[in-house]
């Protein structure tokens, strides 16, 4: 800590009691706009309510009826995680190539960067509906380029193989500058010290990225890792524009699932309860990478 | 020799490097380059063979249609006095409580801090709904009021931006204040506020990004019409609704307008935005 003058009683009970008004409307919004959530939808998950009668005592019938009796929950649920994991996978290859390719010395290096970050600034409902247009099957400008390359034609969007990837490419492309940008930071933060080092011992610029860059970049990848997945986990915008969860539900994701159970058909109980396993994934997932992190991670301090 | 070609070596490796970002910068601006050029295209050159990038002569009878179908004045004056009163009331609340928890003392400050970095893993999916069930005992449903007032009560990650900067002012400046007899808030705001201008850009920009870019809110707590969003009434947009000839341009002047704003404002504040929005993740 800083240091301080030490400050006579009165002034600390007023030191106080200024400091709690200026965080008043945060904790307040805390409260309000968070614990009392958490807990009431955790409440709302062991219940039938529709908003308007008083809500029905149901124990775990909602988490039940997910799996066994509901027809399109664990659909849902398999959608998501491969939306998940394509997008994740992919885009963390991608960003940490094109992080690599500006982690040198070039001219017009912010330029690239501010191009790549651009799309994560657009709002994903009119980048959707432009990427729409681009994967029409008929006249849409990706086909046209297929066809150009002697490709046979995608039904992008009207097929239940394609529809997901459609949305999977989509979403690397719209958080690609994000992730890039993070890497660079990383990648920034490695001393050149190593690779000098590595070079005067004959190492070739692969085997300065398996054994320096990559290991010296993992709290940086494993941030990134968490991050997209959470975001991954939660995707509702870009399937609600471009599909509405079609063709045949294969593009449903979990939020989608829960926004028309929730306003659509009043199912709060049933909703909530599927909020609470989209909870409980995120933290399950931070925990594993934490644990998992002590493992692969490696920080360079602990050298 | 060997430097000679070592050179040689470096400067095709940089071509290469060049090529490839600059192969990479055009796909991840095709999209962007693309809808431009369709929001200016006549219904006849949407569906031409082969597709021309720069669409001759200007039309902007898309525009006018887009006009016609829905009344975008409204959607785009709505969304602004959202955007703005969201950001009025995330720059004075999350920079209060930032002032608090960076540089004054007293009982439960690192729990509150703790809790509100927790907040952060918390989904919106399952706040949603209890948040719904509040607005609408209040009767808010169908008012902006569900989606400006939750701003007036701070947000965790503006906070931690806000705390961050707070932090690195001097304490010899504060306790300087104190001794001529400032208050907390006359140094909160005469001297924080004022050195930090840069990092309050950013929590203003990133708040009026979330609020222009949002679409669940408002599909949620926006009912009627004339209450829309620009996000919000795009989404009606979308290739499964619209018939008719002229329905692409529609929908490309459309998509164009509700990211314009973006576009321009990024523009000119991109470095906030980069630096904003990846700060978290710099930190490790």
């Amino acid at each position: 800590m800083l240091k301080r003058l030490t400050l006579p009683g009165g002034m600390r009970i007023r030191e106080e009691f200024n400091a709690w008004l200026f965080v008043l409307p945060t904790a307040l919004g805390l409260l309000i706009f968070q614990l009392f959530p958490v807990l009431f939808s955790l409440y709302v998950s062991f219940t039938n309510w529709n908003l308007i009668t008083s809500p029905k005592w149901l124990g775990f019938q909602n988490y039940r009826d997910l799996f066994t009796i509901d027809p399109f929950f664990v659909s849902t649920l398999r959608n998501t995680v491969l939306y998940a994991v394509g997008t994740v996978s992919f885009g963390l290859f991608f960003a940490m190539l094109v992080a690599l390719l500006l982690n040198q010395q070039l001219k017009g290096k912010e330029f690239f960067r501010a191009v790549f970050f651009l799309p994560v600034i657009l709002p994903t409902a009119s980048a959707a509906l432009a990427w729409t247009w681009m994967y029409d099957a008929n006249a849409g400008i990706i086909n046209s380029f297929l066809k150009l390359l002697g490709l046979a034609p995608i039904p992008w969007l009207v097929n239940t193989n394609y529809a997901l990837w459609a949305l999977i490419i989509e979403a690397i492309w719209a958080s690609l500058g994000f992730n890039t940008v993070i890497f660079l930071a990383g990648l920034q933060n490695i001393s050149k010290d190593y690779y000098e080092a590595a070079s005067i011992d004959g190492a070739n610029a692969w085997q300065k990225f398996v054994n320096i860059t990559l290991p010296l970049l993992s709290p940086t990848t494993f941030f990134v890792l968490v991050t997209s997945i959470i975001n991954a986990v939660q995707i509702f915008d870009l399937p609600f524009i471009m599909t509405g969860g079609g063709p045949a539900n294969a593009t449903q994701t979990i939020v989608m699932y829960i926004y028309s159970n929730a306003f659509r058909l009043q199912r709060m109980g049933l909703a909530s309860a599927v909020g609470y396993m989209v909870f409980i994934i995120i933290l399950g997932l931070t925990y594993l990478n934490f644990k998992f992190e002590k493992k692969w991670v490696f920080y360079e301090e602990a050298v | 020799m060997i430097v000679a070609r070592s050179r040689v070596v470096r400067f095709s490796k940089q071509a290469l490097n060049y090529a490839l970002l600059v192969v990479l910068a055009f796909i991840v601006l095709f999209p962007i380059l693309w809808l431009v050029s369709s929001a200016f295209k006549t219904p006849v050159q949407q569906y031409e063979w082969p597709p021309r990038f720069l669409p001759s002569p200007i039309y902007l009878g898309n525009f006018a249609s887009l006009f016609k179908v829905m009344p975008m004045p409204v959607y785009l004056t709505n969304t602004l006095v959202i955007a703005v009163f969201s950001v009025i009331g995330m720059c004075i609340s999350s920079s209060l409580a930032a002032f608090a928890i960076a540089r004054m003392n007293f009982r439960g400050r690192n729990v509150l801090f703790a809790m509100l970095m927790m907040t952060l893993m918390i989904p919106y999916a399952i706040t949603m709904i209890p948040s719904f069930f509040i607005f609408t005992k209040l009767k808010w449903i169908d008012t902006f009021l569900p989606l400006i007032v939750p701003n007036f009560f701070g947000g965790a990650f503006m906070i931690f931006l806000l705390r961050q900067a707070y932090r690195s002012i001097p304490q010899d400046m504060m306790d300087a204040a104190q001794l001529d007899g400032a208050s907390y808030f006359k140094i909160y705001w005469l001297i924080f506020i004022p050195l930090t201008i840069p990092i309050m850009v950013t929590v203003a920009l990133l708040t009026f990004l979330w609020s222009w870019n949002d679409l669940l809110g408002p599909l949620i707590y926006l009912n009627d019409p004339q209450l829309y969003t620009v996000q919000r009434g795009l989404s009606q947009l979308t290739g499964r609704s619209g018939t008719g000839i002229d329905r692409r341009g529609i929908i490309m002047a459309g998509s164009l307008l509700g990211m314009l704003p973006m576009l321009v404002i990024y523009l000119f504040g991109q470095r906030y935005f980069i630096q904003g929005l990846t700060r978290s993740g710099s930190k490790g």
